[in-house]
């Protein structure tokens, strides 16, 4: 760990993409977080890939961080990819935690979704993979 | 503790934060109140059952949530649960429907008929309840930010097939207060939100007196990490918020509050769940005479479906869900709920299959044919633990309700975000005591199945094509539908809004034009606007 690091904590972006309300998970992960040192960005619910992008330059994260309970994580994916890109982001952490079946989790990892947290995963595990893969 | 039983046992307290004993006497049932509270079933306060007879003289409505792709797969699904001996439908709407998005919305894209089914006009209605006897089967919709033009168009479509309104069953959810704590389908701010709310309640008591416009949920609140009283007094705190809002309008309470029904949640704690739907009963009761001086026994009927719900579920083990779907069905009907509902042993990972629909209602079924849980009435009451514990969540219930409103009451709470932020603060709790095995979960903190392979779940198919099909379907009704009859009508939506005069008629009209949800819902936003999430937990 080098100086800049040491002083600068982890920033991670939570967001809810797309149309999907369920939000209890990812306020717990949120609190999660926090209280594992580390500063959260919510943005809250509905969120489109441009804003998650946006958000994400704007704030300097470390982390992007998605919480998906309603099956659109594929399609939703697929268009956030290009544009993290573009902002020139491709080598922060990319997460994705919630309903997320197995046979997704290989298409996940090929979209650059390197941390995969399906439900059951425990809070500290993941905020263990963040200390252990943020920049 | 009680001195009866020596200090030795550990202290145990429920969910609600009531201390459990070890044993309980008559003694405990009179420091807890008496029996003042008890009474019959049919009788004020119906602690007992809102009914006389209750599942003698019909068993509860079976009502398991359906409906997913577009209307012509769910059509499918009801016919099957229908098939299998379902009493009632449950319709799920997918998530643009929900939020008043048409299915070509760009904003739609990838989550056409996911989690629902997508319904873009009256069209959409026709297909998805066609052949389908709606005096028969009652029909129950989970739609909120979108409810009054759902509402608008199950009642057209009911009419267009020659039902007569005025005799037309059914409920749709359309509790949008809970939308703001939890599930988070809003489309409008708060205010504006309610005063929908108001609308289709005034509508539906003129032209629709047995349809039921409300169905006030508990269910979502708990999910979101509300206790069992809590759930039950939040969701008594926004019945009022509602029952003001069409009290203002000069309506008699004795108008509408038969009407009202309502929608918790089970799981956790048999005995809690039980105490919460007996003490529930009473304190409705109790609000309805004493508060808001209804006179008509139907206005204290605390009517509900009660859902063993997905929060208790697992994703570990998941055929353990079925057992604890047996429970909470179990738990249901030893509460003298009206309807039921179970999620489905794979609801942790996917849309039910037919195979496990068919599970989680013969689980209801066996109930009915099996354990005799249809033969009397009540049949806790009466014990010390059970009676006493209902007089204490009718305390607790109170008490959070008293709180609620010298705080400002809930409509001021849910704008701040502030019941959102105590419920996220306590679902991070319990997540922490499941994780550190605190709180005992079956095969996820104890009992745990390491060295095996999960069994797997059979996932249901989502059918990528739906969307096109949807899509093409929506482009089909706005070639053929009367252009000019559309515009006059949605021009009539925005000015019934703009005036602050009840929008429903003018919603009714625009549906029968085959004006769509998006087109509906965007009139009503040029007026209302949209909700501002506060983001707080």
């Amino acid at each position: 760990m080098n100086d800049t690091t040491q002083q600068r904590r982890i920033r991670v972006l939570l967001a809810k993409p797309g149309l999907d309300g369920h939000d209890q998970g990812a306020k717990v992960v949120a609190r999660a977080m926090m209280d594992a040192g580390f500063e959260v960005i919510y943005t809250g619910l509905r969120q489109t890939p441009e804003q998650v992008s946006r958000i994400a330059l704007d704030e300097d994260v470390d982390v992007i961080a998605l919480s998906s309970m309603a099956g659109s994580h594929l399609p939703f994916c697929r268009k956030l990819k290009p544009l993290l890109e573009a902002n020139g982001l491709d080598d922060k952490l990319w997460m994705i935690g919630g309903n997320l079946p197995a046979q997704d989790h290989d298409a996940l990892r090929e979209l650059g979704f390197k941390g995969i947290f399906p439900t059951g995963s425990k809070l500290d595990a993941i905020a263990d993979y963040i200390r252990e893969n943020a920049a | 503790m009680n001195d009866r039983v020596q200090s030795t046992v550990k202290r145990v307290t429920n969910e609600s934060g009531l201390e459990v004993q070890p044993l309980y006497t008559a003694d405990d049932v009179a420091a807890s109140g008496g029996d003042a509270m008890i009474g019959l079933p049919g009788e004020y306060p119906f602690t007992r059952g809102i009914h006389r007879e209750m599942y003698r003289k019909q068993p509860w409505t079976m009502r398991q949530y359906a409906g997913f792709g577009n209307p012509q797969d769910t059509n499918q699904r009801f016919k099957y649960l229908i098939a299998n001996g379902q009493t009632g439908l449950n319709v799920a709407f997918d998530l643009p429907t929900q939020i008043g998005l048409d299915s070509d919305d760009p904003l739609a894209q990838g989550e056409i008929g996911r989690v629902g089914m997508s319904v873009d006009t009256l069209r959409d209605f026709e297909i998805a309840f066609d052949g389908i006897d709606l005096d028969k089967i009652t029909v129950s919709m989970t739609i909120n930010g979108a409810a009054a033009i759902a509402i608008a168009m199950y009642l057209a479509m009911a009419e267009k097939r020659g039902y007569d309104v005025k005799q037309l069953r059914g409920t749709a959810q359309n509790d949008i207060l809970k939308e703001f704590i939890g599930r988070g389908t809003w489309i409008f701010p708060v205010e504006p939100s309610i005063k929908l709310v108001g609308d289709t309640i005034e509508y539906c008591a003129e032209h629709a007196p047995k349809y039921s416009p409300v169905s006030v949920c508990g269910y979502h609140i708990r999910e979101s990490g509300a206790t069992p009283a809590e759930e039950m007094a939040y969701a008594f705190c926004i019945a009022r918020a509602y029952a003001d809002e069409v009290i203002a309008r000069g309506l008699h309470v004795d108008e509408f509050a038969g009407r009202l029904s309502y929608n918790f949640n089970i799981f956790g704690n048999l005995f809690e769940q039980v105490c919460k739907f007996r003490a529930g009963r009473s304190l409705w009761a109790k609000i309805m005479k004493e508060e808001y001086k209804a006179e008509k026994p139907g206005s204290m009927w605390l009517r509900m479906i009660a859902a063993g719900g997905g929060g208790g579920l697992t994703f570990e083990q998941p055929e353990l869900n079925i057992v604890r779907g047996a429970y909470y069905a179990l738990i249901s009907a030893l509460s003298g709920t009206q309807t039921m509902a179970l999620c489905s042993y794979d609801e942790a990972y996917t849309i039910p299959t037919e195979y496990s629909a068919r599970i989680s209602l013969r689980t209801m079924q066996i109930l009915i044919e099996e354990m005799g849980l249809t033969e009397t009435v009540d049949p806790l009451g009466g014990s010390y633990y059970v009676e006493t514990m209902t007089n204490q969540m009718r305390q607790k219930m109170e008490e959070i309700i008293a709180e609620t409103d010298a705080q400002g009451g809930i409509v001021k709470l849910v704008s701040e975000g502030a019941i959102q932020a105590k419920v996220s603060a306590q679902a991070y709790r319990m997540q922490r005591d499941i994780e550190s095995g605190k709180f005992p979960k079956v095969g996820v903190n104890c009992y745990r199945n390491d060295q095996e392979d999960e069994h797997p779940v059979e996932f249901h198919a989502y059918n990528e094509d739906d969307a096109r099909v949807q899509v093409e379907s929506l482009n089909r009704v706005r070639a053929e539908r009367d252009a000019a009859r559309v515009t006059r009508a949605l021009a009539a939506v925005g000015d019934a809004a703009r005036a602050g005069t009840n929008v429903m008629p003018a919603i009714v009209e625009a549906v029968k034009a085959y004006a769509s949800v998006g087109e509906i819902t965007q009139e009503l936003v040029k007026v209302f606007g949209r909700y501002q999430e506060p983001i707080r937990f």
